[in-house]
């Protein structure tokens, strides 16, 4: 078995959301802790896409800030290419790191500074990380990022709002490869898009993961996407995995609830007429979290022992989930 | 009330609407030509990417274009009578009562400041002869109806504290307060999860098969479309490029354009190396091609689409707007 580029353990982020402490004080109003991600582990080989998906609020937004060090995890280790990574993403002394790992965010309107040219934004991280400063030579370099995002040298000069959205999200991904980086945390990086133009992306992404072998961690809510272009599948529900499986399996035997439930959910676009039962309830808040398995209040096959006992994230066939159901047979 | 459902006699007629926007450097044609009927009880899906034109089209017939927007051609009949031209204080009279309307995003379409009672009881007794106690009471009933959870006691509370599905359901019950025969939704479910989402298309098919209503469904999702909708119209550019039964424009679209949107979206129960891919992007206002608006990216394009626009033609009860349907239709002939 090869050994994983990426390896989170572990890994748990809280946010204090608790009111200031004078209201504290005078109101009596008690300390809150939002569990954003609880206790997620995973590793990903080098070459291939992990794909974390799930509802809004299940932390896999936290996951991918937390891997490229833009929140310091409460708990956990992110450990990259063997070395630990959680100290050193904080450090100055990152910088050799941090070039080695880089994102694409989901808003191609946000993300981009729109008083800079193309030049400018897909410069910056080769200044920066000290790679390229001779000017010629950084606007050659520039050149043959936007071509390999299908942009032309012409573009640099331009400006943000001189795309559509579809060709922002190009320049975000030429920006991301501009310091040759081996892993890609994309965060819904499709979501703010048409589907033609997130069919455009999503076949330039792949076609850059061919060339350059890149890793990617891939967020989406989005369950037709994530088939396209995982290898491997992670479900994530309320700062948990709940269930994690190579593309196939996931997808045509699910074995959690709540994924088969997510995968109930998706409208039937090719009229099939296959049977789905209504998605029953939403999501609880995540400042009070049912006990046990947090999936309970939904859950058809919960029984007292999920209400109790919180499951964890086992073996079972080939794959791993966090299910008493699934662990005792009874699904 | 309305006409029967299957009656033959469309709810809403549209008929080659033009929308322009007059500017400084010259008069953008936002919507050119449009027409489609809906008729009681049915589902109709208005399908395209940013920009095409769908979310104007039901602005138009509510009459909320925004200005320098304005209606240049083309007619909108409801129930048979013009409304295209009513004076403000008349189309007031006919916006929540006897069309109502539901869009995306369901905080900013709520007032923060006012219990969802109050904005219920306000547009009930706008449109309809209720005192307050009655208005409540039909409040009481709308939030039970769209599924909210113990509403005598939710119909206190302020949108803050629903959740994002659940101030959906307090908006389609707003829209469905004076009964309306038209609901025109825009992207209801776009900003909500799945599981939500599934529940509010549910929500509104049941809806609009018990209240005989007609729906105007906008949307860039084909799912939603395919879940929801009887018929859809495609969009592209201003225009409709393709209108037919669900079923048949998801299984044989006859347009290019149609057949490349389908082609596009990662399927659940295949595997594909690459999605099928439109290169380009769809043209400005400002720069609209000559012919046929999507003839630089068609895969097929030929002499005739440049020099020609072509209009919806067809022989079944899909038509679409491209020579090659039309020629399939002449060889027909």
């Amino acid at each position: 078995m090869s050994v994983a580029l990426v390896e989170v353990r572990d890994l748990a982020k809280r946010f204090d959301v608790s009111a200031p402490w004078l209201n504290r004080m005078l109101e009596g109003k008690p300390r809150q802790i939002v569990h954003a991600v609880d206790g997620v582990s995973f590793a990903i080989e080098r070459g291939r896409t992990l794909a974390l998906v799930g509802e809004s609020g299940c932390g896999k937004s936290t996951v991918a800030k937390l891997m490229v060090g833009l929140h310091a995890p409460s708990a956990g280790t992110v450990r990259f290419d063997g070395e630990d990574a959680t100290q050193a993403l904080a450090s100055p002394q990152g910088q050799g790191l941090r070039r080695r790992l880089q994102m694409i965010f989901q808003d191609p309107y946000a993300s981009l500074n729109p008083r800079w040219s193309v030049h400018d934004i897909v410069a910056e991280p080769l200044v920066e990380h000290g790679i390229e400063r001779d000017p010629a030579a950084l606007r050659e370099r520039v050149a043959t990022l936007l071509a390999s995002v299908k942009l032309g040298a012409a573009d640099a000069a331009k400006y943000p709002h001189q795309f559509s959205g579809g060709q922002r999200q190009r320049i975000s991904i030429a920006r991301a490869l501009a310091t040759e980086p081996e892993f890609l945390v994309c965060d819904e990086p499709t979501s703010a898009l048409d589907v033609s133009v997130q069919a455009q992306v999503l076949n330039l992404m792949k076609d850059l993961q061919r060339e350059r072998g890149l890793t990617y961690l891939f967020i989406s809510h989005n369950l037709a996407v994530v088939r396209h272009v995982a290898d491997e599948v992670g479900v994530m529900y309320l700062g948990r995995l709940v269930e994690m499986a190579p593309k196939h399996a996931l997808f045509s035997a699910p074995r959690h609830p709540y994924t088969r439930m997510l995968l109930d959910a998706i409208p039937d676009i090719h009229l099939s007429g296959r049977a789905r039962t209504p998605v029953q309830g939403e999501v609880p808040n995540p400042l009070n979290p049912p006990s046990g398995c947090s999936f309970h209040p939904r859950c058809p096959h919960a029984q007292e022992r999920c209400k109790a006992e919180r499951p964890a994230l086992q073996a079972i066939a080939g794959i791993r989930v966090a299910c008493h159901a699934v662990a005792e047979g009874r699904i | 009330m309305s006409l029967a459902a299957g009656g033959g006699a469309p709810l809403l007629e549209v008929r080659g609407l033009v929308v322009e926007f007059p500017g400084r450097r010259g008069t953008l044609r936002a919507l050119d030509g449009i027409s489609f009927d809906i008729a009681p009880g049915e589902i109709l899906g208005v399908v395209g990417e940013s920009g095409a034109g769908k979310s104007l089209t039901g602005a138009a017939i509510i009459g909320l274009l925004e200005p320098p927007g304005r209606i240049a051609a083309g007619e909108i009949r409801l129930g048979g009578e013009r409304i295209d031209d009513l004076p403000p204080a008349a189309m007031r009279r006919i916006r929540g009562r006897r069309i109502g309307a539901i869009f995306q995003d369901p905080l900013t379409s709520l007032n923060p400041l006012y219990t969802v009672g109050r904005q219920l009881v306000e547009t009930i007794r706008t449109h309809l002869p209720l005192d307050e106690a009655g208005a409540r009471a039909r409040a009481v009933d709308l939030l039970r109806e769209t599924g909210i959870p113990a509403p005598e006691a939710r119909v206190d509370h302020y949108p803050h504290q629903f959740s994002g599905g659940m101030r959906q359901r307090v908006v389609i019950a707003l829209a469905l307060a004076a009964r309306p025969e038209l609901i025109i939704a825009d992207e209801p479910t776009t900003a909500l999860d799945v599981s939500i989402q599934a529940q509010v298309i549910g929500l509104l098919k049941r809806l609009c098969k018990d209240h005989g209503a007609a729906v105007m469904l906008v949307t860039h999702d084909m799912g939603v479309i395919a879940e929801a909708c009887d018929r859809v119209a495609v969009m592209y550019a201003g225009r409709v490029v393709e209108l037919g039964p669900v079923r048949e424009v998801i299984h044989a679209p006859a347009h290019p354009y149609t057949a490349g949107l389908m082609g596009s979206i990662p399927a659940m129960d295949e595997d594909r190396e690459r999605l099928v891919q439109i290169d380009g992007a769809m043209p400005r206002l400002n720069a609209i091609p000559a012919g046929c608006a999507f003839n630089p990216r068609c895969p097929q394009v030929f002499e005739r689409c440049r020099r020609e626009r072509p209009e919806l033609i067809g022989a079944g009860a899909t038509r679409a707007a491209c020579w090659l349907a039309t020629a399939a239709v002449g060889e027909a002939a």
